[in-house]
C-alpha cells in the first residue's frame, strides 16, 4: 500500500483518497485569482495528451502518405492503408451520400478514439510517478475518460449532422422537416419537440457512452491496482486481475472507437435522407 | 464530470484533426489505393487476355501442324502413284520391246528359211538340171527348157 500511495503525492492515505487523486484533472482556470474547477478552466492533461496522441496519428498516417506508392507498398504504408481502407468500407457501406468529408471523419473518430482510449494501457501508477518527477501532480492520461473530450467529438459530429442536413435539403428544407416530420404539418408543435429530443440525444448518448465506458474501466483499473496494496498476494493478485481486465478492456477500447465512428457516419447519412 | 473550456478547445482540435485528414492526408493515399486497384485490375485482365491468346496460338498451331501433316501424305502419296505409274510404264515399255524385237527376230527367221529354201530349190533345180544332162549325155537347151525347170523348180 505505501509504495502505490506514495503515486497519490503526500497527503492521501485512504483508498478513497487513492482513487480520488487519481480521477482528478490537472486544471488549469483561466478566471483571475481562482484556483477551483469552474467553467473557465481547462484540463491540461485532456488537452495536451490528446493533442499529442492526434500530432502521433497525423504523423504516422503522414509518414504512409508521402511515401505513398501505387505500386508495392511499405509494411507501414500497407498498415495504414488496411486500417483505412476498412474503415472506408464500412463509411461507403453506411453512408451513401456524396460528401467526401465522412470517410475522413470516420478516420479520425475512429484512429484518435483507439488512441485514446489505450492510454489506459499505462498502468495509471506509471504516468503519475512520471508526470510528478517534472511536479504535475493530478495527470489523467485517458482523455476519452474526460466528458469534456467525448462531447467535444459528439457535438462537433452534431454540427456536421446540422451542416449534412443543410447541404441536402437546403435551410427551409431543413427547418420544413423540423416542424413536419414525422406526424405530418398538423401536429407541428409535437414534431418539432420530437426532432429536438432526437437531434439533441445523438450527441449526448454518443457521447456518454464512451465516456462511461472509459471511466468505467479507468475505475475498474484502480479498484484492481489498489490491491497491490494489501501486501504480495494483494500485488500478484492485482497483477493478474490487471492483465485479466486489460486485455478483455482492447476488446472494448476498439469497439467503443467503432460505434462512435460508425453511429456518427449513420447520423450523418440519417441527416441527408428526406422525410 | 465537470464541463469547462476544454469541451471547446477539444472540438477545435477535433475539427482541425479532421481538415488535416480529410485535405492532406486522405486524398492522396486514396488515390494511390485506387491507382494499385486499377494497376491490379489491368494486371488481371492482361494476363486473362495473354492466357486466351495462348490458347488461341495453340490451336492455331495444332491446325497449322494437322495441315502440315495432310499435305505431308497428299504428297508422299502423290510420289508413290507417280512411282507405280513409271515403274507400270517402264514394264509396258519392256514388255513392248520384248514383242517387238521377238516379232523382228521371227520375220528374220522367216525370211532366212524361206531364202533356204529358195536357195535349195535352185540348188535342187541346177542338180536336176546336171543330173539329167548326165543323163541324157548331151547338152539340152536350156532355154528351149527353161520353162520346163522352172515349173519343175517351183513344183520342188
Amino acid at each position: 500500500m505505501i509504495q502505490l500511495l506514495a503515486a497519490g503525492g503526500e497527503g492521501p492515505k485512504t483508498p478513497t483518497d487513492y482513487i480520488n487523486h487519481h480521477l482528478t484533472h490537472l486544471a488549469k482556470d483561466l478566471t483571475p485569482n481562482v484556483s477551483s474547477d469552474t467553467f473557465m478552466a481547462i484540463h491540461l492533461d485532456t488537452m495536451v495528451t490528446s493533442f499529442l496522441l492526434g500530432l502521433l496519428m497525423m504523423f504516422g498516417m503522414w509518414v504512409a502518405t508521402r511515401r505513398a506508392t501505387a505500386g508495392v507498398p511499405g509494411r507501414w504504408q500497407a498498415f495504414v492503408e488496411l486500417v483505412l481502407e476498412f474503415i472506408h468500407g464500412q463509411t461507403k457501406d453506411a453512408y451513401h451520400g456524396t460528401s467526401k468529408l465522412v470517410t475522413p471523419i470516420a478516420i479520425t473518430l475512429f484512429c484518435w478514439i483507439i488512441m485514446m482510449n489505450s492510454m489506459d494501457f499505462i498502468p495509471v501508477d506509471f504516468i503519475a510517478k512520471a508526470t510528478e518527477a517534472v511536479g504535475l501532480h493530478n495527470w489523467r492520461p485517458v482523455p476519452t475518460a474526460d466528458v469534456n473530450a467525448t462531447l467535444a467529438m459528439s457535438i462537433t459530429v452534431f454540427f456536421l449532422m446540422i451542416g449534412f442536413a443543410i447541404r441536402a435539403k437546403g435551410v427551409g428544407g431543413f427547418i420544413h422537416e423540423l416542424f413536419t416530420a414525422p406526424f405530418g404539418p398538423w401536429m407541428a408543435p409535437a414534431n418539432l419537440l420530437l426532432n429536438i429530443v432526437e437531434l439533441l440525444s445523438k450527441p449526448v448518448s454518443l457521447a456518454m457512452r464512451l465516456f462511461g465506458n472509459m471511466y468505467g474501466g479507468e475505475i475498474v483499473f484502480l479498484l484492481i491496482w489498489m490491491l497491490a496494496s494489501a501486501g504480495f498476494v494483494g500485488t500478484l493478485a492485482s497483477a493478474v486481475f490487471g492483465l485479466g481486465w486489460g486485455l478483455f478492456h482492447i476488446l472494448i477500447v476498439i469497439l467503443q472507437a467503432f460505434i462512435f465512428m460508425m453511429l456518427s457516419v449513420v447520423y450523418l447519412s440519417l441527416m441527408e435522407e428526406h422525410h | 464530470m465537470n464541463i469547462n473550456l476544454t469541451l471547446f478547445a477539444q472540438a477545435l482540435m477535433f475539427a482541425g484533426f479532421i481538415w488535416v485528414i480529410a485535405t492532406k492526408i486522405w486524398p492522396p493515399l486514396l488515390a494511390a489505393i485506387e491507382d494499385r486497384q486499377k494497376k491490379i485490375a489491368d494486371g488481371l485482365a492482361a494476363a486473362d487476355k495473354a492466357k486466351s491468346e495462348l490458347a488461341a496460338a495453340d490451336t492455331r498451331v495444332q491446325e497449322e501442324v494437322k495441315a502440315a501433316r495432310a499435305k505431308a501424305s497428299e504428297i508422299i502419296e502423290k510420289a508413290n502413284t507417280q512411282a507405280n505409274q513409271m515403274i507400270d510404264k517402264a514394264k509396258d515399255d519392256a514388255l513392248a520391246e520384248a514383242a517387238r524385237q521377238r516379232a523382228a527376230a521371227l520375220a528374220e527367221i522367216d525370211s532366212l528359211s524361206n531364202r533356204a529354201k529358195e536357195e535349195l530349190r535352185k540348188q535342187v533345180a541346177a542338180l536336176a538340171v546336171s543330173g539329167a544332162e548326165r543323163i541324157l549325155k548331151r547338152e539340152i537347151d536350156g532355154n528351149a527348157h527353161k520353162a520346163l525347170l522352172d515349173q519343175l523348180a517351183a513344183e520342188i
